[in-house]
């Protein structure tokens, strides 16, 4: 059977699975629709927190942008790990505890005030809405690289399944969904990476394949061969980088604390049981996402490896199907600079011929090594699961925000539960909508903005939370001036360097880095601005009124877990 | 009345300090692995290999997110017998 022909049935098989679980799991009432009832097993919710997690940029991209940038990629590999150590030590437990819907819940109740609830749904509706345009957009690309229908055709697609489960089940069906599509997800990027693994070392396991010795015995390391393949061809070597220091330190906290403050991984541990539930699933969360986070550096290996290997310096007249198919889509660009017919893949750009995008690494990679016709069609399948439960959690962060957050709590607390439900449907219908239109019409910004979300969460929430449940004393009006300090000067320093808004627009970009704040870009920046938030928190709350005694008492109990005696009917 | 009331809240001042102290030792060796081993240390330890990796280089692509996941569930077995400890945990039938 043809790749094409393997790719519908795998996406149709998976397509209906989701349906079918969203069909069983509908929500009932809000505490279904926001929080999946709370009685989501550690197991099931570490899974769903993985698929969550792990969108089409982990799936996709992230193995590419590794490919291309060697050490420096571990910015991405520790910031998207460890972020989950603080969020299990500093936050999950205790949100828990506090037990409520959202984050803006927790803000809004912990400062005693609407406006610090009304900033944090700000927050959150700013990092969701630039987090979910772009997976929609990852949604439309596999649907026209593997099943060759319209891009635009690929996103209204996604739409409509995402709509049907998301605004049917709620958190309820989200979750148990994302169980469902993590299987698919981490099956789809495993098979290919174990294959390749074998093929070029020998060693069955991945991770250990990428430091191992290469199968044609010569005893040469893999990494070794990449290292003298890249400075031969101009590169830094492979495992050494060109980022500074202070920037891949900046990058990586702003990644770890950005990731412990988005909105829709901390409300996923809204849904589990008991404060315990919450320390364990956050635990099999990161276990589970640590398969795919370990696995992807070695595909990045392997890859780059494997295309230097097929393109360098051969006759254009005999490259391979996948690179022709590549090139259709504009993702792959060959211009024979010196008309010799040769591809010459060089570090110097007046020289270089092959223009390659870090999404076609991982779509590609089965292909480049010849893989089966069902492990290329698989990579579709997972890819398309990446994007769907990522946009599926986004969207309801955005909705609850709405619904939740803004009409039952700022402008309408009469609000019968029922009512509210249809609410949160609407939202989640409006906000699917425009997630798609964003898909179909993308802002030239919506990549770059996804890598600042991190730091926007970072500069917003995180100080926030923290010093809700670890300073006592923290104030309300400490907490809204550092929040909005803190968002205000990322928004402004991404502004400034990253789309040049204030020197003459895009072009100006490249030659502003050299005066980037201590060396910093755009993407670590978030480290500065989220110290700045602690700062002003701290120094504004020294000067103004303690917070009121039941606040304090709050702090105290969301400190404690299962201090309640036992549910009844023990 | 009153004392049982002041007892419960020397108890939860002294399980938030054996809390604190945990999640302290265990912050301090998840940047030791991550900012330590993976970025500041790293070209001192990549005098080192492990197979094909220089330990440097194994410490940012593999070793740190190892370790994070072995810290969380040390979190997690020490917690809970913190939690036993002080009496907080309600006895539970399916573990």
């Amino acid at each position: 059977m043809s790749v094409q022909v393997w790719t519908y049935i795998l996406v149709i098989a998976s397509f209906i699975l989701y349906i079918g679980i969203a069909i069983w799991s509908r929500a009932a009432s809000t505490k279904d629709f926001y929080v999946a009832g709370g009685g989501v097993s550690p197991l099931a919710n570490g899974l769903a927190t993985a698929a969550d997690w792990m969108s089409a940029a982990s799936f996709i991209s992230m193995a590419g942008i590794i490919a291309f940038a060697g050490y420096d990629g571990s910015v991405y590999l520790m910031g998207w790990t460890g972020g989950y150590v603080l969020l299990a030590l500093l936050l999950a437990p205790y949100l828990r505890k506090f037990g409520k819907f959202t984050v803006p819940d927790f803000i809004g109740e912990r400062y005693y005030s609407s406006t610090a609830r009304i900033v944090a749904v700000l927050c959150a509706l700013l990092v969701s809405f630039t987090y979910v345009a772009g997976q929609m957009r990852g949604v439309g690309v596999v649907f026209s690289r593997f099943l060759e229908v319209d891009v635009n055709t690929g996103v209204v697609i996604g739409m409509v399944i995402v709509l049907f489960y998301a605004v049917l089940g709620g958190m309820k069906g989200i979750t148990y969904t994302q169980v469902a599509q993590y299987c698919v997800l981490i099956f789809a990027f495993m098979v290919p990476a174990i294959f390749i693994s074998i093929q070029m070392t020998g060693n069955p396991v991945p991770q250990l394949g990428m430091g191992d010795t290469l199968a044609d015995g010569s005893g040469t390391y893999l990494l070794d061969k990449l290292d003298g393949l890249s400075t031969e061809l101009g590169f830094t070597a492979y495992t050494d980088g060109s980022k500074s220091r202070i920037d891949i330190l900046a990058i990586t906290l702003a990644l770890m604390v950005g990731t412990a403050g988005l909105p829709h991984v901390i409300v996923r541990f809204f849904t589990v049981k008991r404060v315990r539930d919450a320390r364990k699933s956050a635990g099999l969360a990161l276990l589970f996402i640590a398969i795919l986070y370990t696995a992807a550096p070695a595909v990045a290996v392997f890859a780059k490896t494997n295309m230097i290997e097929t393109v360098r310096n051969q006759p254009y007249a005999d490259m391979p199907a996948w690179f022709t198919k590549w090139e259709q889509t504009g993702l792959l660009t060959f211009t024979d600079r010196n008309g010799d017919g040769l591809v010459q893949y060089v570090q110097d750009p007046a020289r270089n011929e092959l223009v390659v995008d870090n999404d076609i690494m991982v779509l590609a990679n089965p292909e480049i090594a010849n893989l089966p016709a069902w492990v290329i069609a698989l990579v579709a399948a997972g890819g398309l699961a990446a994007a769907l439960s990522t946009a599926a959690g986004l969207l309801l962060v955005i909705s609850s925000s709405i619904s939740h957050d803004l009409i039952k709590n700022v402008f309408n607390p009469q609000l019968s539960e029922k009512r509210e439900l249809w609410y949160a449907r609407g939202a989640a219908t409006l906000a699917v909508v425009v997630a798609g239109y964003f898909g179909i019409n993308p802002p030239g910004f919506v990549a770059a903005v996804v890598a600042l979300a991190f730091g926007l969460a970072a500069a917003s929430f995180f100080p926030a939370i923290l010093l809700g449940i670890f300073y006592k004393r923290m104030n309300s009006k400490g907490a809204v001036a550092g929040m909005i300090t803190g968002i205000s000067l990322m928004l402004f320093y991404m502004l400034k360097f990253k789309f040049g808004l204030f020197d003459g627009g895009k072009e100006a970009v490249p030659g502003l880095a050299s005066q980037w704040w201590f060396g910093i870009s755009p993407e670590g920046f978030g480290s500065v601005a989220m110290l700045v938030n602690f700062a002003v928190a701290l120094v504004v709350n020294r000067f103004t009124p303690p917070p009121p005694e039941r606040i304090q008492e709050l702090v105290e109990d969301i400190r404690i877990p299962d201090a309640a005696p036992p549910p009844s009917g023990h | 009345m009153e004392s049982g009331k002041a007892g419960k809240a020397v108890k939860a001042r002294a399980y938030w300090r054996a809390n604190l102290r945990l999640v302290g030792i265990l912050l301090g060796i998840w940047a030791l692995v991550s900012y330590g081993a993976g970025i500041l240390f790293r070209d001192w330890l990549d005098q080192w290999a492990i197979g094909g990796f220089k330990l440097g280089f194994w410490f940012a692509q593999q070793g740190a997110i190892y370790v994070f996941v072995i810290l969380i569930f040390v979190y997690v077995v020490l917690m809970n017998r913190l939690d036993r400890k002080f009496g907080y945990n309600t006895p539970d039938k399916n573990l």
